[in-house]
């Protein structure tokens, strides 16, 4: 009984940061209907801040106006971020802020990096609070008390602020109708700004105060961040009360997952997660989202239509280079390109649902690491052949992508996004704590290919026929009545549906070819490398794919595969260099900011202007 | 007190006014009137700056409005009720108010919760209610309402007959009146020609965005080709 408290009182403490942080997501997205991905950058921020402000500051004052002043820096910094990276881009489409925030994250790595270094600090114990107190019997710590009568406070504070105040009955109703608002001479962007302000302040106070408990690292803005978007979602975004009940729930079933399934406890959050979201789309106490209140921003789509005579001369030019390659140059370059025409596969499937179906899959790692593992799990296990094992990689996947594709497709906008990264992360989770079979940590090794195919020419070679093969696939399904009927119901899922068409099942099919042809890539990825690693199914993984879709073009068909190579060659360039993430990052934030029609988009729209093309009507 | 000048707006390429020009005068009620989809909206929208015209001007009370975010608009004296209503319903009444709210002018009525609770007294016994479970009527007095709590010199009303019962229209067009008697400058864009009649001195005709008529409804009266020919269904 004694230990059934102390660990209620545990799950009670850890679940402060967790509120902070998420109540101060949830109110951003509220507001500005941006999920900002930074937001676990800026809980990093606060704690190496608030580790430098405490080492400054004297006894218990400097150490409680640490925390205060760590809120007010991270606050100010948020303002900056919402100043320089957001406000270009409120009115593009989600995924473009989206990016833009994934941006923010490499950035803020690097220059943690640069600051307070590599070395993971501890934090400061907490003065006057140093020591444990009896309950029952079991010791629990005075700090975790004191955390446990403050989270009350600071929910209480946001309810006040929430429903008592102007600005709060402003914020509400700009989460409701952000236009009207403003026609009603309320200047949205100060509120903006203000909720930005408020947001990320809440996530430095949460960095701050876990630092008796935990300390700073580096990889304390990824860690927290799944967990964050677990939390918000059961709660239902931009819900208070609903991020603490949610935050108190998690930290609690963290706490006896450790201490009765230690393998299972980071399954369990997104396990969770899941079944909420099945019972109650919008979480616990969220709200229904409005069809169309996130509808694509700006000019309409242009049609698609086949490459012409020129597009396929260059394309079969391309490909004969790509076939000569290994009679010109060393075994590196046929290395580095079999990479590329893998993750150009990885990358197109990914455009296939997303540009062409409109859905954005925050989790597509989990079918390219999932046909990976497949296909790797049958080698380890039971000698399976090379090329038996590699036809199951996308048939493993596709599986997959059947399975959680039906659960997907029932939401729709941020809420299905969030249930592809739940599924992701329970694959992710799987494949890293289910140590007897899958290896955890260290992976499955010496998975190589067949003998026929064990050269570098060899293994090149059915790459390529097998990577462009892919590819040419996916071009050929857009083009196909499926490709039309799933454009149809990306621009109008209503209409689809009037003119008979099963969206549904439409956008289900288009989730299962996806998943597969992702497996398909993971089958080429991991005979290639001869190993496959739970970081293969990392939620950054999943964001390399939206990455490289957007920098080559989300409104185009070819940007998926010309992001994939361009970033990959990019990559292999820029991370010679200290802080090549920093750089990344500026460059993907110029990117959403000055050129959003990504490289293809941007090529084409130059190539008109200067009249290699000729501009296509519509709409007359 | 407001100049619109060869305004062209677009929503994305589709041209909905054309170089549409007009003005309204200090304490005149004008009716927008035309049919569906001649552009009454659009040209509301484009006066508070909603839309942003991509030539000609919009200038009120001597500024030149045209391009300016429209809570800067809305600051200078113009309120807009939209036709969809667009209540917070989140909301209660009372905070949907205070969501209006901007400070007292020197040169316009000045509405407190209290006064406007006066004008319209279903919205005094919900007034703890959310937005939600409201009658078309209950939502249309809101918008205005809350639309007022701005002081505004100029209002915008978006088709405020349509979707509402007969009397309650009639009470609608006692409150028009009433505002101005207060003062207020209103223009409403209307497809009830009897509705805008009762209520308005002057009559703007819209069609295919662009003006087809200018004039006082007596005149409008001795046109019936006019009507005929832009209003009648």
């Amino acid at each position: 009984m004694g230990l059934f408290v102390a660990q209620i009182l545990t799950g009670l403490a850890n679940a402060a940061a967790l509120f902070l942080v998420a109540s101060g997501l949830s109110l951003i997205f509220g507001v500005t209907r941006i999920v900002n991905f930074a937001h676990g950058s800026l809980y990093m921020l606060g704690a190496y801040f608030g580790i430098t402000l405490m080492n400054t500051l004297p006894g218990a004052f400097g150490f409680w106006s640490a925390i205060l002043l760590s809120g007010l820096i991270i606050g100010l910094i948020g303002v900056i971020i919402e100043i320089c990276v957001l406000r270009p881009v409120y009115r593009a489409p989600e995924l473009f802020q989206l990016v833009a925030t994934f941006g923010v994250i490499l950035v803020i790595q690097d220059l943690a990096l640069m600051i307070w270094g590599a070395e993971d600090r501890l934090g400061p114990r907490a003065p006057g609070l140093k020591s444990v107190v009896r309950i029952m019997g079991e010791p629990v710590p005075q700090y975790d008390l004191a955390l446990i009568a403050i989270t009350p406070f600071i929910l209480l504070g946001l309810w006040w602020l929430i429903t008592k105040t102007r600005i709060g009955i402003l914020v509400r109703a700009a989460t409701q109708d952000r236009e009207m608002v403003g026609a009603l001479g309320v200047n949205q962007s100060w509120l903006f700004t203000g909720v930005f302000f408020l947001g990320s302040a809440l996530a430095g106070l949460g960095g701050a105060i876990q630092l008796p408990k935990g300390g700073a690292d580096l990889l304390m803005d990824l860690n927290i961040i799944s967990s964050v978007f677990v939390v918000v979602v059961i709660g239902g975004m931009g819900s208070i009360p609903g991020a603490f009940v949610a935050s108190v729930l998690i930290s609690v079933l963290n706490v006896f997952g450790v201490a009765y399934l230690p393998q299972s406890t980071l399954v369990l959050m997104y396990v969770v997660m899941a079944v909420v979201l099945l019972l109650r789309p919008y979480g616990l106490f969220g709200r229904e989202e409005k069809a169309g209140e996130h509808g694509q921003a700006g000019e309409p789509d242009r049609p698609i239509r086949p490459a012409g005579l020129y597009g396929r001369i260059a394309v079969a030019a391309l490909l004969a280079v790509l076939a000569l390659i290994p009679v010109f140059s060393g075994s590196f370059t046929q290395v580095l390109l079999t990479d590329i025409i893998i993750f150009c596969l990885f990358a197109a499937s990914l455009q296939f649902m997303l540009s062409t179906g409109g859905l954005v899959s925050f989790g597509h790692a989990a079918y390219f690491g999932g046909g990976a593992y497949a296909a790797a799990l049958l080698v380890s296990y039971s000698d399976t052949p090379m090329e038996i094992a590699f036809m199951f990689a996308p048939l493993a996947a596709g599986l997959l992508a059947i399975l959680f594709g039906w659960f997907c497709i029932r939401l729709s906008g941020v809420y299905f996004a969030m249930l592809t990264l739940a599924f992701s992360q329970l694959i992710w989770s799987a494949a890293f704590q289910w140590y007897e079979v899958t290896g955890g940590d260290d992976g499955l090794v010496n998975i190589w290919p067949a003998k026929w195919l064990s050269g570098t020419n060899a293994y090149y070679y059915f790459t390529l026929i097998v990577g462009v093969g892919g590819i040419i696939l996916l071009r050929h399904l857009t083009h196909a009545p499926i490709g039309y009927a799933l454009r149809g119901t990306r621009d109008s899922a209503r209409q689809a549906e009037a003119t008979g068409i099963n969206v549904k099942l439409i956008q289900w099919t288009a989730f299962s070819i996806a998943g597969a042809l992702a497996g398909l890539a993971g089958g080429l990825f991991v005979f290639s490398k001869g190993s496959i690693f739970p970081n293969e199914l990392e939620i950054a993984k999943s964001f390399d794919a939206l990455i490289v879709v957007f920098l080559g073009g989300v409104k185009t068909l070819s940007g998926g595969v010309v992001g994939a190579g361009f970033m990959e060659v990019a990559k292999d360039w820029l991370t010679r260099l200290e802080y090549w993430r920093l750089i990344l990052g500026l460059v993907i934030i110029g990117v959403v900011i000055i050129a959003p029609d990504g490289i293809v988009g941007t090529l084409r729209k130059v190539s008109e202007r200067i009249g290699l093309r000729r501009t296509e009507e519509f709409m007359k | 007190m407001l100049e619109v000048t060869s305004l062209n707006s677009f929503y994305s390429k589709a041209h909905i006014l054309n170089d549409l020009s007009f003005s309204v005068g200090r304490g005149e009620v004008v009716a927008l009137l035309g049919r569906n989809g001649a552009g009454k909206t659009t040209t509301m929208k484009s006066v508070m700056q909603l839309v942003r015209p991509k030539s000609g001007s919009v200038v009120f009370e001597g500024t030149d409005i045209t391009g300016q975010p429209p809570h800067r608009v809305a600051r200078l004296g113009v309120g807009f009720v939209p036709e969809e209503r667009r209540i917070f319903t989140d909301l209660t009444i009372l905070e949907n108010l205070e969501v209006g709210r901007q400070k007292a002018r020197s040169d316009a009525p000045v509405w407190t919760p209290e006064a406007l609770f006066e004008i319209f007294p279903n919205l005094w016994e919900r007034r703890h209610n959310r937005g939600k479970a409201m009658s078309g009527g209950e939502q249309q007095m809101l918008t205005i309402a809350r639309t007022l709590m701005g002081n505004p010199k100029l209002l915008l009303l978006d088709e405020p007959s349509e979707g509402i019962a007969p009397v309650i229209v009639e009470q609608m067009a006692k409150t028009i009146l009433r505002f101005k008697q207060e003062g207020l400058t209103v223009i409403i864009s209307e497809q009830n020609l009897h509705f805008a009649g009762a209520v308005a001195d002057r009559a703007v005709i819209i069609e295919g965005g662009e003006k087809k008529f200018d004039g006082s409804f007596s005149t409008l009266e001795k046109q019936p080709e006019i009507r005929d020919a832009y209003l009648s269904v």
